[in-house]
């Protein structure tokens, strides 16, 4: 038990103003990362112990205003509005104070303990920018502290005074706060005045404010408002409407764009009296890295090279530590296949949780590597400039220039690639982003099209496997832009976008980025696939007492009798022979087995029964059941296809290729069957993604359906086409 | 003239934003005001977006975003 106090302190701020850097120093590895309610930004807090106080920190989204324009700003506001924390610290990019002190007014403005910190003050200094703290703080009645984010600066007193701000007295009412033109002035007085006469008991923010936002047409203030303040509410938004009409008659403007203007005339006033910029001339490193990095002709070769570098850190780097998992894994499953007496249980450790959790564990080293390298490129400033030389492509699907590092992750593994969609901004373009990056055709798919297409396309496998591949990025165009004419409607969210000037990262940031991102991935995905996989193992390995159409044992037995006799009479080089000639029997029979094993499982009578849906792509029942056992991960579709069809050595792919030849399959229904592997409904690691990341049950099963069902209406018309065109 | 009318390298103080919404309640608040100075940095190298120097800080928006704001060249 602790009688410490706890302090809440939030920390607000523009983007790159060094509001995360501040953040991760402050609290360390300490973090909580998840989501704030009902959306799907992340909201980071740290709690520790310091100065004899509980200090929690919450970090909010960075954001340039309050307006409630985008879920990053309504989400920053309500938390100072709602969860009233004890003091609001601003951090301020020292070289843009004029920007930021755009949200540093809003902050005022809402009423609560607010403490300005002017982070990088040095750079600013070097720059030729000097500010006067003191008057700045005497300016707007704010204390107002320095600190240097990345060399760990002034972080002790920043809590010190935030502690002693907290405990101070409530504010006092006379501040200095943004004037605005006297007509806008006068209307706020009244609306105020009249929220203070009539409903005052209704309404917990301070009245000034709320005048202001209902003077502005805030949406979400206006809606609360209405629906706190009943009858004298509503009698006080007809009073604002008129007011507004009023004002925009007199000024041809919108009230709103007058007072952001009255606010950066306010600041520009503060700045005159408390920044200095002295004449020299600064040089500027980072606009030289951009003459090269966004340069006409180099820039993209260089743009492709780091993407480049990228995939094959995460994809072909990556594999080495994947195989050593996949080796632990397999290790584990073995040792406890032998160690344990045979039962149910042991089936159920085996072959649904090892395995299903396993599958999943191994995507450990992709993440962490992608998260490195994203957080790289937006810790050094890059990502913006990624955005900037892509979006005019991206445009043109109705996305982002940021979605393009999401999509293209998709080639590897969709999983990293749904996360790397958090980079966007609007949670539109998130949302777009991640139900068109499974079209991207996955690495773990490969394998399936590798089987098919060399089976029955030989010489012209490599242009068919290439076709598949542009099949599916023509399909995310299209499908991107009907979403974006229909379900995700409106424009693409404004591109206007800062490009922060470079910066050396920090180890330690990129490393709790990276980390943070990849333990989320472990927990969360982990227990929802621990729930998948039980549910497929248990759908594929009951009902556990099958009629077999032989008696398989006894055939076994039979073998290994007729075979130990054989040996007695047998010499040396006979005996190698006769080994060899059992074990294929016995592997044949037990492939027999197996296939009749899962023919009469659940699964494979569900595929079974299935089959009917499949029938007019060309697929048989054993396609359908291999199909549906790839849900669980794409690569088993061949391993299934392997047990369904073959009826020896399963693990041979030649003789699978024949079983696959002499079965029925055509070219023309293979590659059926190969689009609708491309298309269909994602693994269950990247539908747990999916729902992470979506936060939403709608939009995940929105894009179950969607991939599947154009996946079957593709792979129809392909293969009902090209049955009329003559070819089979 | 507007904004997205300028080449690269070339200054102008902003004049007047039209457009609604999001996007220019967006332009006002990253300080791209009345008045306010600017300078071309450059267009991408597929022509678009562009870049510009708004109050010693850089920001991108697309061209069809700039053919909102117009503009006074200035030397």
């Amino acid at each position: 038990m602790t009688d410490k106090k706890t302090i809440t302190i939030a920390l607000a701020g523009n983007p790159n103003s060094g509001k995360t850097t501040i953040f991760n120093n402050i609290t360390g590895s300490r973090q909580k990362i998840g989501n704030w309610p009902g959306v799907t930004v992340e909201k980071k807090e740290g709690l520790i112990s310091k100065f004899g106080y509980d200090l929690k920190i919450v970090d909010l989204p960075g954001t340039y205003s309050l307006t409630p324009y985008s879920i990053e700003e309504i989400v920053a506001r309500n938390f100072v509005l709602e969860e009233s924390p004890d003091v609001v610290i601003d951090i301020i990019d020292s070289s843009n104070l004029e920007r930021s002190l755009y949200l540093a007014t809003q902050l005022r403005e809402i009423d609560g303990k607010v403490l300005f910190v002017l982070n990088m003050a040095d750079v600013a200094r070097s720059h030729g920018t000097k500010i006067d703290a003191e008057k700045l703080s005497s300016l707007l009645d704010v204390p107002v502290i320095f600190t240097v984010g990345n060399k760990n600066e002034g972080m002790d007193d920043l809590l010190k005074e935030a502690i002693k701000l907290a405990e101070s007295s409530p504010v006092k009412k006379e501040k200095r706060n943004v004037k605005y033109s006297k007509d806008i002035e006068s209307a706020i007085v009244r609306i105020g005045d009249l929220i203070e006469d009539k409903v005052k008991d209704n309404i917990h923010y301070n009245f000034r404010w709320t005048a202001i936002k209902l003077l502005e047409d805030d949406k979400i203030v206006k809606e609360r408002f209405a629906l706190k303040a009943g009858n004298a509410g509503s009698d006080i938004i007809d009073e604002v409407q008129s007011l507004r009409k009023n004002l925009l008659n007199l000024y041809d403007e919108d009230t709103e764009i007058i007072m952001t203007d009255d606010r950066y005339g306010f600041i520009s006033g503060i700045i005159k009296e408390v920044q200095t910029i002295s004449p020299k001339r600064r040089v500027d490193i980072s606009r030289n890295i951009d003459l090269v990095l966004t340069n006409k002709f180099i820039g993209f070769p260089i743009f492709i090279f780091f993407i480049w570098a990228m995939f094959q850190l995460t994809f072909t780097v990556g594999a080495y530590p994947m195989d050593l998992i996949d080796n632990g894994v397999n290790l584990l499953s073995s040792g406890f296949e032998r160690f344990l007496p045979e039962s149910i249980f042991k089936d159920l450790l085996v072959n649904g949780i090892i395995a299903g959790v396993g599958s999943v564990i191994i995507f450990l080293p992709n993440i962490l590597i992608l998260f490195f390298c994203i957080a790289l490129f937006e810790d050094t400033g890059y990502m913006a400039r990624a955005a900037f030389l892509m979006d005019k492509i991206m445009h043109l699907i109705g996305l982002h220039g940021k979605s393009f590092i999401p999509m293209l992750m998709g080639f590897g593994c969709n999983v990293p690639a749904i996360m790397a969609a958090r980079t966007l901004e609007s949670e539109k373009d998130r949302i777009l982003t991640i139900l068109i990056t499974p079209f991207m055709s996955c690495s773990a798919k490969l394998p399936v099209y590798i089987v098919l297409a060399g089976t029955f396309f030989a010489a012209k496998a490599g242009n068919v496997i290439f076709s598949l591949y542009l099949l599916g990025i023509i399909l995310s165009i299209i499908s991107g832009r009907l979403f974006r004419l229909t379900l995700l409607k409106g424009a693409d969210a404004p591109f206007v976008m800062e490009l922060p000037p470079y910066r050396v990262p920090m180890l330690k940031s990129l490393t709790i980025h990276m980390w943070d991102r990849s333990k989320m991935f472990l927990k969360k995905m982990g227990k929802i696939i621990l729930v998948g996989s039980i549910i497929v193992w248990f759908l594929s390995s009951f009902p556990r007492n099958i009629n077999y159409s032989e008696d398989y044992t006894s055939i076994l037995n039979n073998i290994n009798e007729s075979f130990k006799e054989k040996f007695i009479s047998a010499d040396e080089n006979e005996k190698i022979l006769l080994n060899e000639q059992k074990l294929a029997a016995i592997a044949g029979i037990e492939n027999k087995m197996n296939s009749e094993k899962i023919e009469k499982s659940f699964m494979g009578k569900i595929g079974k029964g299935l089959s009917p849906v499949f029938k007019p792509l060309g697929i048989d029942w054993r396609g359908s059941v291999s199909l549906l056992t790839g849900v669980f991960a794409k690569e088993i579709v061949v391993s299934t296809l392997g047990v369904l069809y073959s009826t020896e050595k399963s693990n041979d792919k030649a003789a699978l290729a024949n079983a696959l030849r002499s079965s029925g399959m055509t070219p023309l229904s293979a590659l059926s069957m190969m689009v609708f592997v491309l298309l269909y409904l994602p693994c269950l690691a990247t539908i747990t993604t999916i729902k992470k990341e979506t936060g939403s049950f709608k939009w995940t099963f929105f894009s179950i359906t969607y991939s599947t069902v154009i996946a079957w209406m593709m792979s129809f018309c392909l293969y009902q086409g090209g049955k009329l065109l003559g070819f089979a | 003239m507007l904004l997205s009318e300028m080449k690269e390298g070339e200054k102008g103080i902003i004049v007047r934003i039209a457009g609604s919404g999001a996007l220019r309640r967006r332009i006002l608040e990253m300080g791209m005001v009345k008045g306010s100075q600017i300078y071309i940095e450059k267009y991408a190298p597929l022509k678009d977006p562009l870049e510009l120097i708004v109050k010693n800080y850089h920001i991108s928006l697309r061209v069809e975003e700039a053919s909102q704001i117009t503009v006074e060249k200035s030397e």
